[in-house]
């Protein structure tokens, strides 16, 4: 199933969203907030053909037919953009396929997606990578697939970095799981990469210090009597990539950061003008290493959820601005792959249809960000680190948006998911806020609660 | 009296009063072991299964027979390697156990959290036989009841566990349980072997051996695994022996009082950990605990089946 197939919203649909395409909409009283044009108002928009035709105060005797979706307490926002999500396909279609992926994005608020290229195979070529932007053609969800650094992500030979930006678009690599551990090739692809500005996101992890590590090192691995993944493992990785970003003029991007001496270690590169950006996930942010006491496999993640002070460190980073993105490392399973001893299960938890609620749990609640912060870490800031030109709500330009409710009281249950993955630490978390829809490529997509905003 | 809790998992969560319920189920156990016939018909009505998902020796043959001492019926289950990778989950391989009609699962598995994967998903009362180097609760309470034994009291007591804290799977049982009793805990070893952050669990860190001796009531020395040389976290067995390894001559040298207590769970490396002339020395209550091993798991055994009417 592809999104240019006919019944290609049956998921959204069989969910009880709202999934049309081709509507134009009265969004009506929304609280819109652009940081790139400076607005945060309460404000009307018409989009007529999936483009912003009107923007604040107008006449709304003389539009043409339209729907009215009454979004009054409401926020609307350019389209959030996740920087680190696994699709899964081509390899893996048990655990996610890329329409599946996209759904669960759309479910999530975000209308566009950056995709790992640890599939099988990996997207190491301009064919695969095209084909990947084929199964996303028409949809409502845009994926900005990222190849990987390395051919088969083996770490030995550059891929065709410029053929996979010239012929299909790659803005950004990364061998991810797989990080790039001879120095030398490092050096290379960051030197490489400023031919077209293409930025080179890590997973820093040096393995033979991670060794087989399952949580993080410290206090609860040795309650535990589990393995330690010690912070100094990415922070060590880290620290090399900051020096070569440096030495090389090439432009690195950390992903998913989790300790508290990696992200001293931004502040200072930062600071010496390396071009270096980080993200850091909902997990890292609301969760402690204390979490994996469950022996659930839905707490085990590379990197591992830190230390309290680490989780400290990441939200001082987002607040200070160390930290530039919020990305979810969005990481389906199968619930076979998770019903097993902690040490067998797989990395990784889902996090599309959490991550906003659980940024407006963590941050937004407890006054760290406010929404237009979320909005530059989810929207503005990972366009900007993919030179995407921005999304801003203003008349001419496509309608690329994110509407929540930042109102909205619900609890995760995970069975409602439109991933494939159950994999979530966030089961039966009480959430503050909740993305409630999308606008995006002429499509309308609206949470089955916000269907009676329509009229 | 009962237990509060269904299974035993580990020591971390259980009461000062549950602890002392064993304890003393255990000596009504002991005094059974030493009669003309050694057997009690208390668990007629159970069956237990032994599941050993790795090697053990002691420990199988241990639970057997306070099983059997019981009247239980016994089946034995070993496995070495993961269930993983014969292509059976763990949780499938107990399910087919249970449709059996068990009653009890007796558990050795070599991951941490095993046996909380079975409480959780399972219908059988679990007892955690030891998973990897988290916890072996019926080793600690043997261990308790062997001090018990011997000095009679838990307060403010000073036991050290000697050698390979990060790989032991007795250590953290032991942590856990004498601190509930009133215990003070030091670990002794070389930093390679000690995990991170233990002083958080309140147990003082020693990495000379001497120290630790001048400091300790009871030294409880850990078998030290040739596959952890291996690994590169010491030098070499010969420097291991002489910076950690407990001789007479060591203590001797240090004065150590005649009542210092030596335990070992065993199995023993004699001439590495330990040598000879301190195993089998005056001070060392080794067989102790081993005989002690059955009596307490015949009394975890018996007050986990429900049992609460005094002994007949």
């Amino acid at each position: 199933m592809n999104w240019n197939s006919a019944n290609a919203a049956s998921r959204l649909d069989h969910a009880g969203f709202l999934a049309e395409r081709g509507q134009n909409l009265l969004l009506s009283g929304a609280r819109v907030i652009d940081p790139a044009s400076g607005i945060d108002a309460a404000l009307d928009l018409f989009v007529e053909k999936g483009k912003i035709l009107k923007v604040g105060k107008f006449k709304k005797s003389d539009l043409p037919k339209h729907k009215t979706i009454d979004l009054r307490g409401k926020i609307v926002a350019p389209g959030f953009v996740d920087l680190h999500v696994h699709l899964r396909e081509p390899g893996r279609e048990d655990k996610e396929t890329i329409w599946t992926g996209t759904n669960a994005a759309a479910a999530g608020g975000f209308t566009a997606v950056a995709c790992m290229p640890n599939t099988d195979p990996p997207l190491d070529n301009a064919g695969v990578v095209k084909w990947v932007l084929e199964q996303v053609q028409g949809g409502p969800v845009a994926v900005y697939p990222v190849a990987a650094v390395t051919v088969d992500r083996a770490g030995k030979n550059l891929s065709d970095i410029g053929d996979l930006h010239l012929e299909a678009g790659v803005r950004m690599i990364s061998d991810d799981g797989s990080p790039v551990a001879d120095a030398e090739v490092m050096r290379i692809a960051l030197e490489y990469c400023r031919i077209h500005d293409i930025v080179l996101s890590t997973h820093s992890e040096e393995k033979a210090l991670a060794g087989k590590g399952v949580m993080r090192e410290g206090e609860w691995s040795t309650r535990l009597g589990l393995p330690g993944w010690p912070s100094v493992a990415e922070s060590a990785m880290v620290a090399r990539d900051l020096l070569l970003a440096e030495f090389t003029g090439g432009r690195l991007h950390i992903g998913h950061i989790s300790s508290r001496e990696s992200i001293d270690l931004v502040r200072w590169a930062k600071a010496r003008g390396v071009r270096v950006t980080a993200e850091a996930t909902p997990h890292h942010i609301a969760l402690t290493d204390e979490a994996c006491a469950s022996f659930s496999g839905n707490t085990k993640m590379n990197p591992p959820l830190g230390t309290k002070e680490d989780r400290k460190a990441v939200i001082q980073g987002l607040k200070e601005g160390v930290i530039d993105v919020i990305a979810t490392d969005h990481a389906p399973h199968t619930l076979e792959e998770e019903m097993v001893e902690f040490s067998h299960a797989p990395n990784g938890v889902v996090g599309l249809e959490t991550a906003v609620g659980v940024v407006a749990k963590e941050l937004v609640a407890k006054k760290i960000l406010d929404w237009p912060d979320v909005v530059r870490k989810m929207a503005v800031a990972p366009r900007e680190i993919l030179r995407l030109p921005a999304a801003t709500v203003s008349e001419g330009e496509q309608a690329e948006l994110t509407i929540i409710d930042p109102e909205a009281t619900w609890v995760v249950d995970p069975e409602k998911f439109l991933s494939k993955g159950r994999n979530t630490p966030f089961g039966g978390w009480k959430l503050p806020a909740k993305p409630i829809g999308i606008v995006n490529e002429g499509w309308l997509v609206l949470a089955p609660d916000a269907r009676m905003l329509v009229s | 009296m009962a237990l509060q809790a269904k299974h035993l998992l580990g020591l971390k969560d259980v009461s000062r009063e549950d602890i002392l319920s064993i304890l003393d189920a255990a000596v009504s156990f002991k005094e059974i072991l030493n009669r003309p016939i050694p057997k009690v018909p208390t668990l007629r009505h159970v069956t237990v299964v032994n599941a050993f998902f790795e090697n053990s020796t002691r420990t199988r043959i241990s639970f057997e027979l306070a099983e059997k001492r019981l009247s239980a019926d016994v089946v034995n289950f070993s496995s070495s390697g993961s269930s993983v990778s014969k292509g059976e989950t763990l949780i499938d391989t107990i399910r087919n156990l249970e449709a059996m009609k068990i009653d009890l699962v007796v558990m050795r598995h070599p991951l941490p959290g095993a046996p909380k994967l079975l409480a959780d998903h399972c219908d059988s009362t679990v007892i955690n036989a030891g998973d990897g180097a988290h916890e072996h609760p019926t080793q600690a309470l043997l261990d308790m009841m062997t001090i018990r034994d011997v000095i009679g009291d838990f307060d403010k007591l000073r036991v050290t566990l000697i050698g390979d804290i990060s790989h032991s799977r007795v250590a953290l049982s032991n942590i856990f349980g004498l601190q509930t009793m009133g215990a003070k805990v030091a670990v002794c070893g070389p930093p390679t072997l000690i995990p991170r952050h233990i002083e958080r669990l309140g147990v003082t860190i020693y990495t000379d051996v001497n120290e630790a001796i001048r400091n300790s009531d009871v030294l409880n020395v850990l078998r030290i695994q040739k596959e952890r040389q291996d690994g590169g976290l010491f030098p070499s067995i010969r420097e291991y022996h002489a910076l950690y390894g407990i001789t007479r001559e060591r203590l001797e040298s240090l004065g150590a009082p005649k009542d210092l207590v030596i335990m070992h769970p065993g199995p023993i490396n004699r001439g590495v950990e330990i040598t000879a002339d301190v195993a089998d020395g005056p001070q060392s209550v080794i067989l102790q605990q081993v005989t002690n091993g059955v009596a307490v798991r015949m009394a975890v055994l018996f007050l986990l089946a429900g049992g609460t009417n005094e002994l007949e």
